[in-house]
């Protein structure tokens, strides 16, 4: 077995309820390998909602919370809050951050707290049987929206920018090395960090969302239909961006904002 | 219940601020929490206190989120606490069903105000005491205190802090509207309690504070002891839902909590829990002819008002009655042998209530025995003692 695998999970849990050809398990490998090149296994805690991509920290060797449906990032603030010396990560899917956490995430991304937030992008509700989600592209026949769906999807990095978030990006399954990258960045950086994973579900969503039911194929798709984001190149229409899109050392952090305003009024921590 | 040993500052203080100041004497370093009519005053006490005695504030976006919000930090080592009312107490639900299932040691506060929904933001009721047990979908234990002062709202808060921590469970103060915005002398205590956690006793699958190491998986899925989940087997899950129920129930007598008051010679009990209690201690001391200065109101109008009760109180023979009261403390889990033993010379139970008479269905489970009698009172005015006084009389009978 890998020497990471060996490190970073819990054999006795094996194996993982991902399906066949989940990408769920290219973001746990990407996640770890984040850890491992910056060495904060003692320092991070993981804490993850509801859904398939939620299971994903369940099998680390580290502390993590499991908890209820869209409520991983008030979880995770509290626990921030108790230990701001340490670093915290949040796994969550499309429907479990964007549609029931929606609001949390309008707030942890507005207060600019320090977590890194790993929002895996399936594009459909999985583990209920594939059901529309929040970013489940117009048109898509689910199970739910028989006729196709009628609902523009929502851009969960466009939010997270408007809101001010202060580090944002985009990856895919097929750009593992990135994307571990980006993860490793977002836990280095001090302040709300959103890292968005398109990975496919080729078992729920397959041919009727992506047009391809075959893994590889999908993530061959991932390739050819994205570009890689930078300020000064134009949108290549009908595609979509990837890479960093913020990465602004400069946003103070949340509880950066506390510090200071206590020391600005004179307050003396008991 | 350990009762109140030693004397510290005598303060005029406000029911919340009186939870406030006991979860800080508790040692509760963070608090989460959402603004909400009667318990506002909470959460505007702790945004200043949590920051100067070093811990952490934050205001969330709701009530759902403050609630998972103190139970993360929790798990991050620090003791934590939301109050909110009504409709925030709902949407906590799911978040106290969580606390349940990973024993999670927290302290929610309920300043009940009618309900259902908008319901009466400013007015009191008890119609949440079924909810306070009920209230998360699924089957689990759960500790629920009701304050009928303002200090009780002080030393309430203190032992829900150590209940919660002693049977690694979420524990609700189940206060109301009158305890919550009445000022009394109270007296607090000064510094902080070293209130410790009973790790291992009392837990069914014991997960470590994180950062110490121990890989800890906080499961909200049912789970074996190592926190993997064991959801989808039938046994094992049987087994985990009887353990979480079991760890309370079959400690009710660490845990349940009454007082009585002139039940040595009674023959009818008032059973009354939270500010309910006040008007039926009054009742019971009408009934047998004490007078109690401190119930004669100051200002002249409701003195007014106050005498004419009495008067038209005292115009009825209440002599033949020989009233006491069961003060309940610890709501949930109901206790059952404390009340039969209180209420067994008794031949008539008398159970007022600020709702349609839900806990009146428990006593009268409880009591078979007995002639039980709900007293229901809704829209958001307490009983008077007369009320209670005269409701005895019609059962009693005045000729008897």
């Amino acid at each position: 077995m890998n020497k990471l695998y060996e490190k970073y999970i819990k054999t006795d849990s094996l194996p993982t309820l991902f399906c066949p050809g989940c990408g769920n398990g290219i973001i746990q490998i990407a996640a770890m390998e984040a850890m491992e090149k910056l060495g904060v296994k003692d320092d991070i805690a993981c804490v993850s909602g509801i859904g398939c991509s939620s299971w994903i920290p369940c099998y680390y060797k580290l502390d993590v919370m499991h908890t209820m449906h869209g409520r991983a990032l008030a979880f995770a603030e509290g626990l921030k809050l108790a230990r701001p010396d340490k670093k915290i990560m949040v796994f969550t899917g499309d429907g479990d951050c964007l549609a029931i956490g929606g609001n949390h995430l309008l707030h942890a991304a507005g207060r600019n707290i320090d977590l890194t937030v790993v929002m895996a992008n399936n594009y459909i509700y999985g583990m209920t049987g594939g059901q529309k989600s929040p970013s489940t592209p117009k048109g898509s026949v689910t199970k739910t929206s028989p006729f196709g769906s009628i609902d523009e999807p929502v851009d969960g990095c466009k939010l997270v920018m408007a809101l001010g978030a202060s580090y944002v990006a985009r990856w895919t399954t097929a750009h593992p090395v990135q994307l571990a990258k980006s993860i490793a960045e977002g836990i280095e950086h001090k302040g709300f960090s959103f890292i968005e994973v398109l990975t496919q579900c080729p078992v729920q969503a397959g041919k009727n969302v992506y047009g391809e039911k075959d893994p590889s194929a999908i993530m061959q798709k991932y390739k050819e239909n994205t570009y890689l984001f930078k300020e000064d190149k134009e949108p290549e229409p009908g595609k979509t961006p990837i890479g960093v899109f913020r990465n602004d050392d400069k946003a103070e952090e949340y509880i950066e904002k506390i510090e200071r305003k206590l020391k600005e009024q004179g307050i003396e921590r008991g | 219940m350990e009762k109140r040993q030693s004397a510290g500052k005598e303060v005029v203080l406000q029911g919340n601020e009186a939870c406030a100041k006991g979860a800080l004497y508790a040692g509760c370093r963070f608090f989460a929490g959402y603004p909400i009519t009667p318990s506002t005053e909470i959460i505007e006490m702790m945004s200043g206190e949590m920051l100067k005695s070093g811990g952490a504030f934050i205001q969330m976006e709701d009530e759902i989120g403050s609630a998972c919000a103190i139970i993360g930090a929790r798990w991050g080592g620090k003791k934590a606490m939301t109050a909110t009312s009504g409709p925030g107490y709902t949407l906590m639900q799911e978040a106290i069903g969580f606390a349940a299932v990973t024993e999670t040691p927290i302290v929610i506060v309920n300043v009940q105000r009618g309900g259902p929904s908008t319901g009466q933001p400013t007015l009191s009721s008890q119609q949440d005491i079924y909810q306070a047990r009920y209230g998360s979908h699924g089957d689990y234990g759960i500790i629920v205190l009701s304050p009928s002062s303002v200090q009780e709202m002080y030393d309430f808060t203190v032992r829900a802090f150590e209940l919660a921590e002693q049977f690694r469970t979420p524990v609700i103060l189940l206060a109301d509207e009158v305890i919550g915005h009445m000022r009394e002398k109270i007296v607090v205590e000064d510094g902080s309690k070293n209130i410790k956690s009973a790790k291992q006793k009392y837990v069914v699958s014991p997960q470590a504070d994180f950062f110490m190491g121990e890989n800890s998986l906080v499961e909200g899925q049912l789970h074996d002891s190592m926190g993997r989940r064991i959801g989808h087997i039938a046994t094992k899950s049987g087994e985990f839902i009887n353990n979480i129920n079991k760890k309370i129930n079959d400690n009710i007598n660490v845990i349940a909590d009454i007082d009585t008051y002139f039940m040595e010679d009674a023959n009818v009990a008032i059973v009354a829990y939270g500010s309910v209690v006040r008007p039926s201690m009054n009742a019971v001391k009408l009934a047998r002819g004490i007078k109690d200065d401190r119930i004669i109101p100051k200002f002249r109008i409701f003195r007014d008002l106050f005498k004419k009760g009495v008067q038209e109180t005292i115009q009825t023979d209440y002599s033949h009655l020989q009233v006491g009261l069961v003060k309940i403390n610890t709501v949930w889990p109901f206790p059952e042998e404390l009340l039969k033993e209180a209420t067994k010379d008794v031949d008539i139970v008398i159970v007022p209530e600020m709702n349609i008479g839900k806990y009146c269905r428990e006593v009268e489970r409880a009591l078979k025995d007995k002639t039980v009698i709900p007293m229901s009172k809704c829209g958001g005015d307490i009983h008077t003692p007369s009320e209670i006084l005269d409701e005895i009389l019609k059962e009693v009978g005045v000729d008897e």
